[in-house]
């Protein structure tokens, strides 16, 4: 494909295309987050950011961890986030700018570190995909063996983890 | 076969936003969402360099980490917004800015 100012660009495979809808729903919500002015809005282009990610890991054949990132940050994160949208009636609709006094010093340090992280990805020569992943059910259970086995003390300590946050959370919550 | 930069440079942005989101927002909840962007895009880098990885048949420690990510991002949100609801309960505000009771 030949672009105006004669840069060669190869065709994108059916594949590649339907990558970049993904990834550029994806980039869109994600910037929509942060640059919203109303934290609602901010929530919403959050959970679209979610899905999008779920689907870059379809992409990746990573299925077990697509529902999960649907199942935990739709379901669970982002109803959390609204939730306490809506309990704290934050005041700064308008009134206000979201920002704080140093958005530009921020803005400036994280444009140079997407450009510098750019341009790591763009020249490091990274290994072309390895073999064809099987993509069914066994890849599953072999990662549900793998957090039987050798993670298993991981696997547990996160289990105790997200039981004390979670108490944690309701103690720290809870009107008293 | 979409190539491994394409990930990379997603979540390089991804991530940028995140940053910037938990830098410049005044409001804690936003910051919080900031957060969730840059452990999203942490985890893509770690599912992609599983699958371009050597043998992501056999060794699947790209796709447990993301798996104990998740578990852990659950986790920190939980405990954040019940901080922050506790916070606005005893200063009426969650404007990060006005929070500076420990600033000397």
């Amino acid at each position: 494909m030949q672009l105006p100012l004669g840069i060669e660009v190869p065709i994108p495979t059916f594949e590649q295309f339907v990558f970049i809808q993904v990834a550029l729903l994806t980039a869109v919500a994600g910037l929509a987050v942060v640059i919203s002015r109303n934290l609602f809005h901010s929530a919403l282009a959050l959970t679209l950011t979610f899905f999008g990610v779920a689907g870059v890991y379809v992409f990746l054949e990573a299925e077990f961890l697509a529902v999960s990132q649907v199942l935990v940050y739709v379901g669970a994160i982002a109803m959390l986030i609204a939730f306490a949208i809506m309990l704290t009636r934050s005041m700064m609709y308008g009134r206000t700018s979201p920002l704080n006094n140093q958005w530009g010093k921020s803005s400036l340090f994280a444009f140079l570190f997407f450009i510098g992280l750019l341009a790591f990805a763009r020249a490091t020569p990274w290994p072309a995909a390895g073999e064809e992943v099987v993509a069914d059910e066994a890849l599953i259970g072999a990662l549900g063996r793998e957090f039987v086995t050798t993670y298993v003390i991981a696997f547990e300590v996160l289990g105790l983890l997200l039981l004390l946050a979670l108490v944690g959370a309701v103690m720290l919550a809870r009107d008293r | 076969m979409v190539p491994l930069s394409w990930y990379l440079m997603l979540a390089a942005f991804l991530f940028s936003c995140g940053l910037y989101g938990a830098l410049a927002r005044r409001n804690a909840i936003a910051m919080l969402m900031g957060i969730e962007l840059m452990l999203n895009a942490a985890n893509i880098n770690l599912v992609a360099f599983w699958r371009h990885g050597v043998g992501p048949m056999e060794d699947l420690t790209g796709q447990a980490f993301a798996v104990l990510i998740i578990g852990l991002a659950a986790a920190e949100a939980a405990v954040g917004l019940a901080l922050i609801i506790a916070v606005y309960r005893e200063r009426r505000t969650i404007d990060v800015d006005e929070l500076d009771l420990l600033s000397g």
